[in-house]
């Protein structure tokens, strides 16, 4: 039973790929279509506010320059807001002000899509921050992904014209997808048990007699783009393991497809984009393949169990159930564990820190790795950047120029590629060490020996992958830990994705070659494996030492 | 003539990146106001009209109308005559949600399940331990879980039978009717509502004691 409601989440995602994809395709190629008679109306009003007159496609430079500008404008009107939380309307529990070094790092983390959280939703932000400090991060955060994806696609695709027009992107994103799809998620939520009120938090008398404050708020409208956004920050400290965030199984397919569906349409979007469908599923097929082997291996090492227990003469047979849901069980928390770091949204339905070593140690493979689906756009961005250097391998490998959709790969692109691919290690590595050797990052592991390494670890890798969950044990909220991983989510967002607009930039303006029968075809199942040893290759070499020394470490000392 | 035709080149320059942060400003502003105020605000009048009970927090009254939680949050129970929840390093405290996060190599989880099932023992000298089930002696991820697994309910059954006299026949069948199977037959797990199952295990208490003191 455990396998077939796993098996039955996968294939309805299977059958959502190609519709999402397409209509994702018909909202961005800019052609005339019928999504346009829908929304065309409404978006003339928005551009109207916003002062765009004409909507020619924009230069990489400007488009650039345009969506770290609005990103930074919002940033610090979080911040503000954040702040100046005690004049606040909207703040029934009366919570104060945040803390400059807690209001750093949750501005940085959600406008990067991280939603790695150093504060506890109940008892750090008034409804109104959750609304439109949080809410608001988790709309445009996404849509900006959305939109960068979507003009490096453009890069790679389109013959001799523009990547297109920020602004335009940015308000389709919101307009087309997420805002009327969130908004249909909440109410399914709330028919579900959600909860969506003003109201305080409640105090309730229980049967025993005792008083019981019960937290609450507008829970389902952050719920729904949270996950429809690949952000991931919680309502409340928890998570979606919280019974309002995630009340049935229900809820949590729900969630987990809408976290998912997305970022697995992308590629076929892609497919649509390069007038190449197999180009979009060879993608598609590397990313499952690597998926589907991660899901395995956390299903398997939590339904073995913790080894610790097995000694205790108790029924351990269910499996880890420490820091698990029981509406969940073993099978619907090891899914989200996978789709969650896959998707990079950060959202968890079960304590990642509880996990047992191998099965802690699949998602921070997947985020390592960040191209397994990946976040609102970004995966699919990396992967094209690994499809990218597989190509040139091969080239150097036959000592032929490498080309990809006609476009010749040359040292331009590769040294940006070089960039990009070499910063996400490096900044997931040099703090891991910086915070092992110092007093101020050491303070912060909860858990003894190996698995307090693995804390750290995964701290820096969530950061980097943008992803935001944690082993959560580590305290986190000091001014180091807000500091340093408040940097490193900059730094993993912003490198890459300049890093890939220039390549889409200079890929626009080169010539296209014919192609010949020695052309190195990448639309089969042989790129696709040629595609999955690059990752994992690259992978291994740059993880598998750190990797060793925590979960590896951890599982060898208490099999 | 001339400064209008400048004008119209002017207009039709977007380069410049003055306009792109005039552009920028507004669009925050305009995202902020829709994504941030309006689109929750909506939501929630939406929600509240369509679905007042779940959005308000599914809350369950006792036999007398008074409110005593939600279907949703666990609670602490404390007297052993009630079933009890699992275990929750927050003392199910629903506005400080979380937990301990104890890593499995971590020899202080090792060291609060053997108390738990010390504890267990002397609880519950009739069931052997080689019966009790994991999930009970585990913190949730929450440390809200409203849940314990059948089989976790089942094996508490003797002990309250014991303590309040109820036949184990009887709350068996209480257990049962409180059991949720899986959604749509296929997602999740089969789980007992620890609040659902305790107010009506105290209603049956309640008929019970009444009715002897009636006779007496």
């Amino acid at each position: 039973m455990e396998m077939v409601q796993i098996a039955v989440v996968v294939v309805i995602l299977l059958a959502l790929v190609k519709p999402l994809g397409t209509y994702v395709y018909h909202v961005f190629s800019n052609e005339a279509n019928w999504t346009d008679k829908v929304f065309g109306p409404f978006e003339r009003l928005l551009y109207k506010f916003i002062g765009i007159k004409n909507r020619d496609g924009m230069s990489w430079k400007k488009y650039a320059l345009s969506f770290i500008v609005t990103n930074l404008i919002l940033t610090a009107a979080a911040y503000l807001l954040l702040r100046l939380q005690w004049i606040h309307l909207f703040n029934p529990n009366g919570m104060e002000g945040m803390e400059a070094t807690l209001s750093f790092n949750t501005v940085i983390s959600f406008i990067t899509n991280t939603n790695l959280q150093h504060y506890s939703g109940e008892s750090a932000l008034s409804y109104f921050s959750q609304m439109a400090v949080i809410m608001m991060m988790m709309f445009t955060s996404a849509a900006t992904g959305f939109s960068v994806a979507i003009a490096f696609i453009r890069g790679l695709t389109s013959r001799g014209q523009t990547i297109g027009h920020f602004f335009e992107d940015f308000v389709k994103a919101h307009t087309r997808i997420f805002l009327p799809a969130s908004f249909v998620i909440t109410l399914v939520l709330v028919a579900l048990q959600v909860p969506q009120t003003l109201d305080p938090t409640l105090t309730v008398k229980t049967l025993e007699g005792a008083a019981q404050q019960i937290a609450i708020g507008p829970v389902a409208s952050l719920e729904s783009i949270k996950h429809l956004g690949t952000n991931g920050g919680g309502f409340f400290g928890v998570n979606s393991a919280h019974p309002f965030e995630n009340p049935n199984p229900l809820t949590n397919v729900i969630e987990i497809l809408s976290m998912w569906v997305l970022p697995a349409a992308l590629p076929y979007t892609f497919g649509r984009f390069a007038k190449s469908k197999k180009q979009g599923w060879v993608i598609f097929s590397a990313m499952m393949v690597l998926f589907l082997v991660c899901l395995t291996t956390v299903y398997a090492a939590e339904k073995a169990g913790n080894p610790v227990f097995g000694g205790l003469g108790i029924d351990a047979s269910q499996g880890s159930m420490e820091g698990k849901e029981v509406r969940f069980g073993i099978a619907g928390s090891a899914l989200f564990t996978a789709v969650t770091t896959a998707a990079t949204t950060g959202s968890v339905n079960n304590m990642h820190d509880t996990l047992t070593p191998i099965g802690g140690l699949v998602p921070m493979a997947e985020m390592m790795l960040n191209v397994v689906f990946g976040g609102k756009g970004v995966g699919l961005i990396n992967m094209l950047m690994y499809a990218i250097l597989a190509v040139f391998l091969c080239g150097l490998m036959v000592g032929r120029t490498p080309e990809f959709l006609g476009r010749k790969i040359e040292p331009r692109e590769v040294k940006l590629i070089a960039v990009a691919i070499l910063a996400h290690p490096f900044i997931i590595l040099v703090p891991t060490a910086l915070a092992l050797l110092t007093d101020a990052g050491r303070a912060g592991i909860t858990n003894p020996g190996f698995h307090g390494i693995s804390q750290v670890l995964y701290e820096f890798a969530s950061s980097a992958a943008n992803n935001g969950s944690g082993f959560e044990g580590l305290g986190d909220n000091t001014t180091f830990w807000n500091i340093s991983t408040g940097l490193v989510m900059l730094l993993g967002r912003y490198i890459s994705i300049i890093a890939m607009l220039a390549v889409a930039g200079s890929l626009l303006r080169k010539q296209p070659v014919p192609e010949t029968i020695g052309t190195f075809r990448t639309d089969n199942a042989l790129f696709t494996g040629l595609l999955i040893g690059t990752v994992l290759l690259i992978g291994a070499l740059t993880f598998m030492p750190a990797v060793a020394l925590g979960p590896i470490a951890e599982y060898l000392t208490i099999r | 003539m001339r400064t209008n035709a400048f004008a119209a080149t002017a207009g039709n320059k977007p380069d410049s990146s003055g306009s792109i942060l005039w552009q920028a400003l507004r669009s925050s502003l305009v995202f902020i106001v829709l994504c941030g105020v309006v689109y929750p605000l909506v939501s929630t009048g939406a929600a509240q009209l369509l679905f007042p009970r779940e959005a308000n927090g599914s809350l369950v009254k006792d036999g007398s109308g008074q409110i005593v939680g939600s279907a949703l949050i666990g609670q602490p129970f404390k007297d052993p005559k009630y079933f009890q929840g699992r275990v929750s390093s927050i003392e199910y405290n629903a506005a400080g949600s979380g937990s301990n996060n104890y890593a499995p190599s971590n020899p202080a989880l090792l060291e609060r399940v053997n108390t738990s099932i010390a504890q267990w023992r002397t609880e519950n000298p009739d069931v052997p331990i080689e019966q009790l089930p994991i999930a009970l002696i585990t913190n949730s991820g929450s440390g809200l879980d409203p849940h314990i697994t059948p089989q976790s309910a089942a094996v508490q059954i003797p002990r309250i039978s014991k303590l309040t006299g109820l036949d184990e026949a009887e709350l068996k069948q209480l257990v049962e009717v409180n059991t949720e199977g899986r959604s749509l037959g296929l997602f999740g797990e089969n789980r007992v509502n620890v609040l659902k199952l305790n107010l009506q295990l105290a209603d049956r208490l309640a008929g019970k004691s009444t009715a002897p003191q009636v006779k007496g």
